[in-house]
């Protein structure tokens, strides 16, 4: 067999792993690599304005279609670019694979121009990564990457390689199944941790799903799970940022997103439960609030794939290893094959009734000015029959987005969680776009947040990717604002978006359309004009600048201290809280 | 306002890993990401292959930040296994130190006649110096080197903790 060159081995690895779409951005690192996607015509490539867009596309990519996002970026800069995007998705378990290059071997450790420490440096933000000495090893290499990044929890691999790499030659052979020799995630629960998960379920009196990211990452098949599961033990439904989408919006049994900015009635029946069956979630601070009052009378089970979770913030009293999607088979198996009837949770649903006629996502309508939530709402109203990817940005509008626009299905609702990375929503659309290009993908962003990737508006108008980015203009980094009249009697430090530009014209000069929505008259015309168009849109929503977000559970705050209205925010705060993120 | 800090208990790990590039530095970086504390740690190679070494870590931390320590070290990739030998039962923890003492006349007798306490081997001597070998539990070594102070120490390296279970079984 024919040796071939460190660059043509790694396009056929990937070409093996089924990779079609890889983001990336060229430079003197990789040039081998550009020279042999030039030679090819098997994976498409999208060159991008910046490695941060190439890393939040590919979790775009990956978040929506459930297979991997491939980069690539040069050494030096281009990797410590792509750190950012790396994170989030180590943060928020996409799987990823990152290719740097890298100076040439007798170079490394020299500080030799664009030479960073990509291994070092991205050590702590991937899940694994891996510096390729040798062409031989190449393959291997990239098979087992692409393993580890999907299998188990997934998360980002960084794979660096030197260029005198891509350039020496060697034989590749395809990689069998990989049977790797020390990792090897826990896919399937033991059967007596199932049947007790099963016993406490049938006897709770006050059951809740307390569901995450992880149904999702399990695939389509463990929202159908969860679906099926919820429905033959009548219990209610909550999910974090993350999990939106896995459960119907739609259901009786949805309660809405818990935490900091969740529903009264998804806070209030966590704090009231006696059972929570916390499914692929991770007790993040933004979801618990206080510790040491968090669902203070509920028995906890706990089903993850990531042994590490397991009494990570909250100590549970059944923590189940597993993959979620097998998990919730067994638990529907074993709960049928012992014929347990549906459980009688009349008075726990009255109570919960009562939460919800409390209303919380109500707000104040104001003629004069749009009201951010009034914004949302009608984007969903119009688009909902379409089914449409909704990315975001960080900040007020994401959390608006998250509590009015209703998602009935996985693997619809892209947005940076854990890590919380402004700039996020416009890559990621454009990658979820790629992997689904018959699909409405819609960025709702914040004025602030959209500045921090707006360069990709030309990556969109190169591809001709019809994304729309809806623009909450409030002039403010408002959750900043938000958090500064909670915390520091409103002194607005750095939270005004001065000098904005004006994003119609900005956006005509990236070849996209742009509308400007500026009175409840023009809303929903403005939305309709923008689904119109055959093609990117930018629009520009100005909407009340003072507007809040609640409810809101301060930081450190118990879930029953939820916040429900602007009256209750002001003032200072004491150093104790002001300490908490 | 202060910070306040979590009662510790003091753990002796054994973790088992593919003796690969930079895997110290991912199980070192993980105790500082993870704000977790070292007071101990060796590594070496156990088979002949050199493909898998032992590293033995002490450390301190509440209960519930060692069982994540654990849980922490386990799911990095090239780990084996992740042994809590503390919590698994009985285990003999050695270490070995090499000490230097410089000195003549009766401060060099006592010097000697300690290291016979102690059972401390001379490694290396010269008409005003000896390196004395010392193993045993860390509390041993401590005492030999404070009684050192007072007969001329020159300098200390210690290899730090090392530890396996009793028993026939392996951790």
């Amino acid at each position: 067999m024919a040796e071939k060159s460190g660059a043509d081995i790694l396009i056929e690895a990937l070409s093996d792993l089924g990779v079609e779409v890889i983001f990336g951005y060229p430079g003197g690192a990789v040039l081998p690599i550009y020279d042999a996607i030039f030679k090819q015509k098997k994976i498409r490539h999208i060159l991008v304005r910046h490695e941060q867009a190439a890393t939040h596309a590919a979790e775009g990519y990956a978040r929506s279609t459930g297979k991997p996002g491939v980069v690539l970026v040069t050494s030096g800069p281009g990797a410590t670019n792509a750190v950012t995007g790396i994170t989030d998705a180590l943060m928020d378990s996409i799987p990823m694979v990152v290719i740097t290059g890298q100076v040439p071997s007798h170079l490394i450790g020299s500080d030799a121009f664009q030479e960073a420490d990509t291994v070092g440096i991205t050590r702590h933000c991937t899940k694994h990564n891996y510096l390729v000495k040798d062409p031989a090893q190449l393959g291997s290499v990239i098979h087992e990457a692409f393993h580890i990044a999907t299998s188990g929890r997934p998360g980002p691999v960084v794979i660096d390689i030197p260029k005198d790499v891509q350039i020496a030659t060697a034989r590749y052979t395809k990689s069998g199944p990989i049977q790797h020799k020390t990792y090897r995630p826990q896919v399937k629960a033991d059967k007596s941790l199932i049947e007790s998960a099963v016993e406490m379920l049938a006897a709770a009196e006050r059951p809740v799903f307390y569901t995450g990211g992880g149904v999702i990452n399990s695939g389509p098949g463990a929202s159908q799970l969860l679906r099926e599961l919820a429905k033959i033990t009548g219990a209610p439904v909550t999910s974090t940022l993350m999990g939106l989408g896995a459960f119907p919006a739609s259901s009786d049994q949805w309660l809405g997103m818990l935490g900091m900015h969740g529903t009264y009635e998804a806070n209030y029946t966590m704090n009231q439960a006696d059972l929570i069956i916390a499914i692929g979630a991770r007790f993040d601070d933004r979801v618990t609030g206080r510790l040491d009052a968090f669902a203070p009378h509920a028995r906890k089970i706990h089903i993850d794939i990531d042994r590490s979770s397991m009494n990570k913030t909250v100590r549970v009293d059944l923590p189940i290893v597993a993959d979620v999607g097998h998990a919730l088979e067994d638990m529907i198996r074993i709960w049928k094959a012992r014929q347990h009837p549906k459980p009688d949770l009349s008075e726990w649903w009255r109570r919960i009734e009562g939460w919800r006629a409390v209303k919380c996502l109500d707000f104040p309508e104001d003629s004069n000015e749009i009201m951010p939530q009034r914004a949302i709402r009608a984007l969903w109203e119009a688009t909902r029959d379409q089914a449409p990817i909704i990315t975001t940005e960080v900040g007020q509008h994401q959390m608006w987005a998250a509590q009015h626009f209703h998602f009935e299905s996985p693997n619809k609702w892209l947005t940076s969680g854990g890590l919380g990375t402004m700039g996020y929503g416009l890559p990621a659309a454009i990658g979820a776009q790629l992997g689904n290009p018959g699909a409405l993908v819609i960025d709702i962003a914040g004025e602030a947040s959209i500045q921090m990737n707006i360069q990709e508006l030309a990556t969109a108008t190169q591809y001709r990717l019809p994304v729309k980015i809806f623009i909450l203009n409030n002039e403010y980094m408002g959750m900043v604002r938000q958090w500064q009249e909670l915390t520091y009697s409103s002194r607005y430090s750095e939270s005004y978006s001065d000098a904005l530009p004006d994003f119609v014209k900005l956006g005509e000069a990236y070849g996209w359309k742009g509308i400007r929505i500026e009175g409840n008259d023009q809303l929903d015309d403005g939305i309709a004009a923008m689904l119109a168009h055959d093609g990117p849109v930018i629009v520009d929503c100005r909407v009340a600048k003072l507007a809040n977000c609640f409810p809101m559970i301060p930081s450190g705050a118990a879930h029953t201290d939820m916040l429900l209205q602007s009256a209750e925010v002001s003032g200072e705060m004491d150093d104790e809280a002001k300490a908490l993120v | 306002m202060h910070i306040k800090e979590e009662k510790a208990e003091r753990h002796t790990l054994a973790v088992i890993v593919d003796n690969e590039p930079g895997i110290l530095a991912r199980i070192a970086g993980l105790f500082t990401a993870r704000g977790y504390n070292i007071e101990s740690l060796t590594v070496s190679e156990i088979t002949s292959d050199k493909a898998v070494s032992r590293i033995t870590i002490v450390t301190s931390a509440s209960p519930a930040t060692l069982e994540q320590i654990v849980a922490q070290l386990d799911r990095l990739v090239p780990v084996h296994k992740v042994h809590d030998l503390t919590a698994e039962g009985d285990h003999v923890e050695r270490e070995l130190a090499l000490v230097k003492v410089a000195g003549t006349g009766d401060h060099r007798i006592e010097a000697l006649r300690l290291a016979d306490v102690y059972r401390a081997r001379v490694v290396d001597a010269t008409t005003s110096s000896f390196v004395f070998e010392v193993t045993g539990s860390t509390e041993k070594i401590d005492k030999f080197i404070e009684l050192m102070g007072e007969v001329g120490l020159i300098e200390v390296a210690r290899t730090g903790i090392v530890a396996i279970s009793r028993g026939k079984e392996a951790a």
